[in-house]
């Protein structure tokens, strides 16, 4: 069987406790993953200092260059996996043994994570904002006629994982061009990724000390946040809850990110149909990218009834079908409880699912062995429903009244912002309100991103400060 | 280790199963006789249909007896459990844990001092010499370990050294979300450790929890602070723990992990062989224990050899007579060795079934 090891400084370490992932349509054993215990990380961390002096041997420039030549090898070559290698084609048909997930989403989060490394010095000058990278080299400069300089707030970024999607990954691989050392904790169903862009970037010449790769219990994945100068965590409510009030760390829990047409727009609304499905529906529905509520001033019913007919055509295909749009839950008894939740807020007076009709079908699915969920599309009478602002691991949408003068205090927390409006005044308010994290103002898909905008927090400030600096004249 | 052949394993086996039935029959005349046994059993007695004393000859015929209940042991009187000859003799109580609800009492006289001598002669002397302190870094309060290992270190000729640990409010601040505030109390007892570690020359010998274990070794060298073994139980231990310990963690000091708990005594390990691959394995003290893998939906089948099932302890001396308790721990069935012609388990860890129902603390 596969065995996928732990990374300690970049040497492979087989553990005795390991853990057998099955492939999740035939249930057999497909890959045994060595599992961290605490102990071991906290003694590997004790000296991590060591590991950003690695990294700091080469300039940013040439960091670049590496994540550039990272990209190719991520992409196209064969790179070592445990005692075996693995080739591109590996790499995606064991990512969907594991998660689900069909061979075209695999390809396309694989591609938006190339896009990233290829594209790390846009990246960098967004997330920079235009500095120049020699500052990061010297530690100080002077930059349109200002003297600046900036410190590393750790000498480590520790990450938890998720599974649900890859293309999360492009979130945190500048780390690398920062001079930053990753400790990673890999989502439990999908290790690879992570593993692969490990061995990547160590044979672009990136060197092996800077990367340490613990898949690990609970308790080992906290260690890994407090034992890290700076963390990272993908999770849900409950998980990211916990860290809160650490500074240290940023979070990354769901989205609920909304495409918002307002009173302006709103008698156009069959003009952005197509953003509202893709919006909902691309990658099956499983980034916290993907819109899970669709608020608009007027015409909430004829809205839901035309998103429904269009989700509605959307059926499970096999994992290597290119037509694909949905994938099946790993774990069915999850599906499960996900259909049995939206039942119950739909016993609530105040919603209705509007797909229903369309589908003729279950919500609940099985195709080849697999459960799946279908695109589901409720309409909503108020912001204040229990179903009015959910997010779930499939294509899943509320249609929700809401006042125009309202927005954008009755979405709540929301990741990306899709306000279709040509309104100045809502405008404002959206830009100025601390809630919307990423906005996009116009007919622009939730999933759309731009590599030179920073997305859920500025990589580049959760690990650098900046300080006052000042030199004297010789 | 030496191995011997069949026969003479089938001979020691048997011999072995003989001196615990028969032990067995002297434990149950002792409980169930009103001029020594104690109330709980005494009472117990007489609400049967059966005479124990009569009709109890074999280990295997304590199965009439069914398991033991868990509340049995919660609240008191406490001295339903002293036995009638003992009842002048000062009288000590231990607790267990505390992860779950009313702690669990056991009273005691010298048990606890016999089964750490019985346990003293299964160390080796290299690694915790005659004469060598110790320092014990456990938990304290009303635990048995307290006394015990303070015990093991006096019958070895040497001074016990302590700190304080109530695992009871580690618990509690992990249940509460204070993380923070558990590693803070972590490194307060580290702390008090090292301190005593670096004034006091003899100490060689040492015993601890794992995680504490993990969190000394990340501030010193215990080989480079002249401790010669370290005796460590308490919390779940898995090979993988086992490995790095001896490879990383211990420069060399000998490690002696245990399984125990206040109910039953301690379970001596196995010593460690490479074809072990650092399974950790246990042989209980028998005949004064026993323990027996049994299958966890049909409790009366005792698994084969190598199968997974919940663990059940039997305690059978004369201070305390418990039959069959299932306790909260699985494991793997294990064969006999030459040094314990008796069945042992491997890899004890907390029973699959419970896990989103109990925190392990730190001790």
């Amino acid at each position: 069987m596969l065995h996928i090891p732990i990374l300690r400084k970049g040497a492979p370490y087989k553990s005795l406790d390991v853990v057998t992932i099955p492939h999740h349509r035939t249930r057999q054993p497909l890959v045994e993953i060595s599992q961290a215990n605490a102990g071991l990380i906290r003694r590997d961390l004790l000296p991590q200092h060591q590991s950003k002096q690695a990294l700091q041997k080469f300039s940013t420039q040439e960091l670049i260059a590496m994540s550039a030549r990272a990209a190719e090898y991520f992409l196209n070559d064969s790179l070592p996996l445990g005692d075996c290698v693995q080739s591109p084609q590996d790499y995606v048909e064991q990512l969907s043994a594991t998660t689900g997930m069909p061979f075209v989403f695999v390809r396309k989060n694989r591609q938006k994570i190339f896009a990233a490394l290829t594209e790390m010095q846009s990246v960098l000058d967004g997330l920079t904002r235009g500095l120049d990278l020699q500052i990061l080299d010297s530690g100080a400069g002077t930059h349109a006629g200002h003297s600046l300089s900036f410190y590393p707030r750790g000498d480590t970024l520790g990450i938890v994982l998720p599974s649900n999607s890859p293309g999360v990954h492009s979130l945190w691989v500048p780390a690398i061009a920062l001079k930053t050392a990753l400790v990673l904790k890999p989502g439990a169903a999908e290790p690879w990724t992570p593993y692969r862009l490990i061995q990547a970037f160590i044979k672009a010449g990136v060197p092996r000390e800077a990367f340490y790769y613990y898949p690990t219990s609970h308790v080992g994945a906290s260690e890994i946040l407090r034992n890290t100068g700076r963390g990272m965590m993908f999770g849900d409510v409950a998980a990211v809850g916990k860290y809160k009030n650490d500074s240290r760390i940023e979070l990354h829990g769901p989205g609920y990110s909304k495409v918002v047409i307002a009173d302006d727009c709103i008698n156009d609304w069959e003009k952005y149909l197509d953003v509202m499905v893709t919006s909902i529906l691309e990658n099956g529905g499983r980034s916290c990218l993907n819109a899970s509520g669709i608020w608009v001033t007027s015409h909430a019913e004829e809205i839901a009834e035309a998103l429904a007919e269009r989700l509605a055509s959307v059926v499970p295909r096999d994992a290597d079908d290119e037509q694909a749009q949905i994938a099946p839950f790993a774990d069915g008894n999850v599906a499960e409880r996900i259909s049995a939740m939206i039942d119950a807020g739909l016993a609530d007076d105040g919603a209705t699912e509007v797909t229903a009709k369309f589908r003729n079908t279950e919500r609940l699915a099985t195709h080849q062995g697999c459960t799946y969920l279908l695109p589901t599309v409720v309409r909503c009478d108020s912001p204040e429903h229990t179903l009015a602002n959910k997010e779930f691991l499939f294509p899943f949408a509320s249609v929700v009244n809401v006042k125009q003068d309202e927005i954008p205090e009755r979405l709540g927390k929301t990741l990306v912002v899709t306000a279709i409006t040509k309104d100045e005044k809502l405008i404002e308010r959206l830009v100025s309100s601390p809630l919307v994290d990423r906005l996009n103002i116009g007919a622009i898909p939730t999933m759309q991103i731009g590599w030179d905008q920073p997305h859920e927090g500025n990589l580049f400030e959760h690990l650098y400060a900046r300080r006052a600096f000042q030199r004297a004249s010789a | 280790m030496k191995s011997l052949s069949e026969t003479d394993m089938q001979i020691r086996r048997q011999a072995a199963r003989e001196a615990l039935d028969a032990w067995t029959r002297e434990v149950i005349a002792w409980h169930f006789n009103p001029a020594t046994g104690c109330p709980f059993w005494l009472d117990y007695a007489r609400q049967l249909d059966w005479q124990p004393h009569a009709e109890i000859q074999t280990y295997a015929d304590l199965a009439r007896f069914g398991n033991f209940q868990d509340e049995w042991l919660r609240g008191g009187p406490v001295r339903r459990w002293v036995p009638q000859a003992y009842a002048d003799r000062p009288i000590y109580t231990f607790e267990t844990g505390g992860s779950t609800g009313v702690p669990k009492s056991r009273i005691a006289i010298d048990d606890f001092r016999i089964d750490y001598e019985l346990f003293s002669a299964t160390l080796p002397t290299e690694a915790f010499p005659q004469g060598a302190d110790w320092l014990m870094i456990g938990p304290s309060g009303p635990r048995r370990l307290r006394l015990a290992v303070e015990h093991l270190a006096q019958f070895r000729g040497g001074i016990c050294f302590m700190i304080d640990l109530d695992p009871r409010w580690f618990i509690k601040l992990l249940k509460m979300g204070e993380n923070e505030m558990a590693q803070v109390y972590k490194n307060h007892v580290i702390d008090q450790a090292l301190t005593l570690l670096k004034a006091h020359d003899n100490i060689q010998c040492v015993f601890t929890t794992p995680k504490l274990l993990e969190a000394l070794c990340e501030k010193v060298s215990l080989q480079r602070l002249g401790i010669k073994g370290v005796f460590c139980g308490g919390t779940e231990m898995t090979p993988q723990f086992y490995r790095f310990a001896v490879e990383e963690l211990l420069d060399g000091v000998y490690f002696a992990p245990t399984y125990g708990n206040t109910l039953m005594g301690l379970a001596t390990h196995k010593p460690l062989e490479p074809a072990d691959n650092y399974a950790v394995i246990y042989y209980p003290p028998v005949p004064r224990a026993c323990i027996e893998v049994v299958d966890a939906d049909d409790t009366e089948r005792v698994v084969e050899y190598g199968e997974t099932g919940r663990i059940r302890l039997t305690t059978l001396t004369k201070e305390f007579f418990m039959p069959r308790f299932l306790e909260r721990d699985e494991a793997e069935r294990e064969k006999p060795c030459a040094l314990y012609p008796w069945d042992g388990v491997r890899n004890v860890r907390p029973f699959s079934r419970f896990h989103t129902q109990v925190v392990e603390g730190v001790y």
